[in-house]
């Protein structure tokens, strides 16, 4: 087939299109029939995915499965896959039957609540396969409406604050990127992806305004790509959206946000800012290193002190997705390979403690950890599965979680040894914000009388667990699994790298040889 | 050679002669037909249009060069003859229950639009003088039609001070580059601009030409009559000022741009630059407080036009290409907004309040979607079309050297995103309040899904559009 990747892109939206047409009325037969249609099209969505990854050759470190027609403007609608995008892809479709089953408990506007999750879902998916840089644009900046739709309607108390704050602070930073990229299609004089992955954009230093820029354009486009995926990543200090974002926002589009959502910005410092502007890169790599440092100690020390569960996890995110930077900006085998793991693991684990968070909100309706105490007596598997998670968070080896970030350490620490001895500080913290939630819901006696008729876990909560559990078993055992299919393209991305920075002198030397 | 002219001007003569023939039936008839006089002339720019795609080809050029008609304002002709047939089809049923429907209102529209024609194929200062005075004393006296109205008066009035303020300036530079160049006709002033360079005073005569014609296409800082106008008219005639008049403005400051003083660019291009970042800025602070939905649409029009000239800021083809696909998006967004607004009803009265919208998706889902994705093509989110133009004019800018104002503009547009996420806020999430109630006519529903769905198709390849700009284009730079 040589549309399967537009097929998988697409299918989301025609079974969303479906929906929206066919089914009418409110009542429990509608209502019913929006679950299952939702279900059974990311299921097919999924097993669709998993035919991508059989055709993949992950020894190739191109871009594979191309698919390539004319589009408006002298664009390309142009979709791709390599060992990087494959993982986020099946990440993504792996996800969805799970956030679709999050929300079985919906009890408002169900049809236009699977009908958004369903279009965010080829929006998320077309991101990341998309070889064209205005089609990434256009699936990049779509996602903004389903989700401000998700947080506004479905959300919680102050739902239009976040929303609006969601929406207007990444839209912010991805209008400085939309510049840059017809910047990059003025120079290029295409906006075709692999094909500016091999130009060379000048590196000349310039002056702006009497400022001198070293790295000369690929700065400043450096700077513009920057601006809108730390938005997105979210980066200290611009990552305020996101527990706002979060803890309005219901169980599934808090998954889905962590999940997938925050993984773009990750996406996009590797296909875009690494490959394209290799020098700027190389410039920047301390500026990202100190962002990235001062994230995870402070967002865990934030962590530390929340009320709310899920702002806690929130910010734990914010932590983890420090790693993910220092990973990447590292340059070498390890720091890439860990990023990318940890970006995956994340998925997971954040996926499944969000989930965990939704499980008791729905029985309690309250997120405060004060009002929990001792679940373990009523809920005993619930408290089980929480265990797991927390400490997959933490990093507990044998967990996926534990082979990003020690892959990131060992990279970072080739790279600079405080950067790596900040980071590990951020795992110690970790470890104490993680346990310490733990301890205050499941562990001690149950003395709340609110507490006292929660019921365990249900079959179809246990079922959206189950897979979440596996995955990250798998992957924390044999991790081979992963990078076996990303090395090639890792591989490929440094070398390119090492050739366009040979020669350059760190920063600080070559500042002082001026 | 004067049959050859004239079957140059056909489309603008029948329009003309069948707005005569109305208004003498309109006066001997024994009852009010207003009905069929609406019909019959939207009928009519429709099918004008429809025969000016089919027919037109190439370039012909009548009276000595006073009138041209060339695939650039055969373009801009289709564009105002199809948006004036769909709001006067949309103005029906708020005229009848204005009690407002009368023949004249018709007639005027088609004044109006003979007016516009004769503009955007105006080869000469003297003709294009004409065609833009037909137009502006038509909108004139239709702005003030509600005449029991104070609001309505009182727009009309505003509109005829101000509208004639700035014909006066445009007479006042056109006296100018006539005096220094001797020369009324644009192809005659481009060949003295290019022996000669440009003299002094023929500049001032450019600034204040361009000062004149920004008025019409409201743009910052001639843009204060435009609030006032668009909430003080009645809703369809500010339906009708949001759609054809802007394109035949914009496509005239085009023409004479181009035409008469294509060789110096550099001379108005900061003019315009300026033009644009003030609208953008002005339409993007000043409607976040609006509380009226008309005057909240005035300023996202501003706004709009500071884009639409940002296009032809960058005077180049590709700018003029652009900023033609841009209003034509533009148009097409508003007629759909417009068919939503003509019918904001409680209680039977007209509401125009932005609160009324509240929970509006609960009342009606469909009509709430459409809106919604609307409000986003406006807001330029992709994948709207609303977000192509703008990427066009940008690109178009960015390649012109105007990095900056490219800068400006899409930070311009996510301040401008907030109050277009307001409308659909309150849509959607808002508090729920008294509800509008008012009953949706076929047509309307249906012009208003066309334009939404228009906007979410164009993704594909925007309907082809891009070609027929890419020609217009040419044809006036070629």
């Amino acid at each position: 087939m040589d549309f399967l990747l537009s097929l998988v892109t697409f299918f989301p939206m025609l079974g969303a299109a479906v929906m929206l047409v066919f089914l009418r009325g409110d009542d429990e037969m509608a209502v019913r029939n929006a679950k299952w249609i939702a279900l059974g099209v990311t299921v097919i969505t999924f097993i669709a995915s998993l035919e991508i990854l059989i055709q993949f050759d992950p020894s190739n470190p191109e871009f594979q499965m191309v698919e390539e027609t004319k589009w408006i403007a002298g664009l390309t609608y142009k979709m791709g896959v390599d060992g990087i995008s494959i993982l986020f892809v099946m990440l993504t479709t792996f996800l969805m039957p799970i956030v679709i089953g999050a929300s079985w408990k919906v009890d408002k506007r169900v049809k236009e609540y699977m009908v958004a999750f369903l279009l965010l879902e080829s929006l998320m998916i077309g991101v990341f396969l998309s070889l064209d840089l205005v089609l990434f644009y256009v699936f990049f900046e779509a996602g903004l409406i389903p989700m401000f739709l998700i947080i506004g309607i479905w959300g919680g108390k102050d739902r239009v604050y976040a929303s609006f704050k969601f929406f207007l602070y990444t839209l912010f930073g991805s209008v400085l990127m939309l510049i840059a990229i017809i910047a990059m299609w003025y120079d290029a004089g295409t906006t075709d992806i692999p094909t500016l992955m091999r130009h060379t954009f000048s590196s000349e230093g310039i002056s702006v305004l009497g400022w001198q820029i070293v790295g000369g354009a690929q700065t400043l486009l450096w700077l513009a790509f920057f601006a809108s995926f730390a938005v997105k990543l979210p980066m200290w200090p611009v990552h305020t959206w996101l527990p706002d974002a979060h803890v309005q926002a219901p169980t599934a589009g808090s998954i889905v946000l962590a999940a997938i959502l925050l993984k773009m910005g990750g996406y996009g410092f590797l296909r875009f800012s690494l490959p394209m502007f290799p020098v700027a890169s190389f410039y920047m790599q301390d500026f990202i290193f100190a962002l990235s440092v001062i994230a995870i100690i402070y967002a865990s020390l934030v962590a530390l002190v929340q009320e709310d569960m899920k702002k806690l996890v929130a910010y734990s995110s914010v932590a983890h997705m420090g790693f993910v930077t220092i990973g990447i900006f590292t340059f070498n085998k390890q720091g890439l390979d860990g990023a990318i793991f940890q970006m995956i693991s994340h998925g997971f684990i954040s996926g499944a403690l969000f989930l965990g968070v939704g499980v008791i909100y729905d029985r309690m309706h309250t997120r405060e950890i004060d009002a929990y105490g001792g679940l373990a007596v009523r809920m005993p598997s619930y408290a089980l599965v929480f265990m797991f998670f927390t400490m997959a968070n933490v990093g507990l080896p044998g967990t996926s979680g534990f082979v990003g970030e020690f892959l990131t350490l060992v990279g970072a620490f080739q790279a600079n040894t405080w950067v790596a001895t900040g980071a590990t500080t951020g795992v110690i913290l970790s470890a104490a914000y993680a346990l310490w939630l733990y301890r205050r819901v499941a562990l001690g006696d149950l003395i709340k009388q609110s507490l006292q008729g929660i019921k365990d876990v249900s079959t179809r909560e246990r079922l959206l667990f189950a897979p979440l559990i596996l995955a990250t078993l798998l992957l924390g055992i044999a991790p081979g699994l992963v990078l076996d299919i990303i090395g090639p393209s890792v591989d490929a991305l440094i070398s390119n790298f090492n050739i366009a920075t040979a020669g350059l002198l760190e920063p600080v030397v070559a500042a002082a040889t001026n | 050679m004067i049959g050859f002219d004239l079957s140059v001007i056909l489309p603008e003569l029948v329009i003309v002669g069948v707005a005569m023939a109305v208004l003498m039936w309109g006066v001997f008839a024994k009852h009010e037909i207003g009905s069929q006089a609406l019909w019959l002339i939207a009928l009519l720019f429709f099918g004008i249009g429809v025969s000016i795609v089919l027919t037109g080809r190439g370039t012909d050029v009548a009276f000595d060069g006073m009138f041209v008609n060339d695939a650039f304002s055969r373009f801009a002709k289709v564009t105002m003859l199809w948006s004036g047939a769909a709001i006067l089809v949309l103005s029906r049923e708020y005229l009848i229950r204005a009690k407002l429907l009368k023949f004249e209102f018709s007639v005027l529209v088609a004044l109006a639009m003979v007016g516009m024609m004769m503009m955007v194929s105006a080869g000469n200062l003297m003709s294009l003088y004409m065609g833009l005075e037909l137009q502006s004393l038509s909108l004139y006296v239709i702005a003030a039609f509600n005449r029991d109205s104070l609001r309505s008066s009182e727009a009309g009035l505003k509109y005829f001070v101000l509208g004639a303020l700035s014909s006066g300036l445009l007479l006042y530079g056109m006296s100018l580059v006539y005096g220094y160049t001797g020369a009324m006709g644009f192809a005659e002033i481009a060949a003295v601009i290019k022996a000669e360079g440009l003299p002094v005073g023929a500049l001032f005569g450019l600034v204040f030409i361009v000062s004149g014609m920004a008025f019409k296409v409201s743009a910052a800082p001639f843009h204060m009559w435009t609030p006032d106008v668009y909430e003080g008219s009645p809703t369809p005639v500010t339906a009708l000022f949001a759609t054809a008049p802007k394109v035949a403005a914009a496509a005239m400051i085009t023409r004479i741009l181009f035409d008469a003083f294509g060789d110096v660019v550099s001379d108005w291009q900061q003019i315009l630059a300026l033009l644009a970042l003030l609208s953008m800025y002005v339409g993007a602070v000043a409607a976040i407080g609006q509380t009226n939905i008309k005057r909240l649409m005035a300023y996202s029009s501003i706004g709009h036009m500071g884009f639409a000239i940002m296009g032809l800021a960058a005077g180049t083809v590709a700018g003029v290409q652009n900023m033609l696909i841009y209003m034509v998006v533009y148009v097409a967004t508003n007629i759909g907004v417009f068919a939503f607004i003509l019918n904001m009803e409680k209680d039977g009265r007209a509401v125009t309040e932005i609160s009324a919208l509240n929970m509006y998706s609960r009342v009606s889902p469909g009509r709430a979607l459409a809106l919604l994705v609307l409000m986003f093509s406006l807001a330029g989110i992709p994948p709207l079309a609303g977000f192509f133009a703008k990427l066009y004019v940008l690109q178009a800018a960015f390649d012109a050297g105007l990095a900056w104002l490219a800068i400006a503009a899409v930070i311009a547009s996510v301040i401008s995103a907030f109050y277009y996420l307001r409308i659909i806020y309150l849509m959607y999430f808002g508090e729920a309040t008294d509800a509008l109630d008012g009953k949706m006519p076929v047509l309307h529903m249906g012009l208003l899904a066309a334009s939404s769905a228009a906007l979410v198709f164009g993704v594909v390849n925007m309907f082809g559009i891009e070609g027929y700009a890419a020609q217009a284009a040419a044809a006036l730079l070629g």
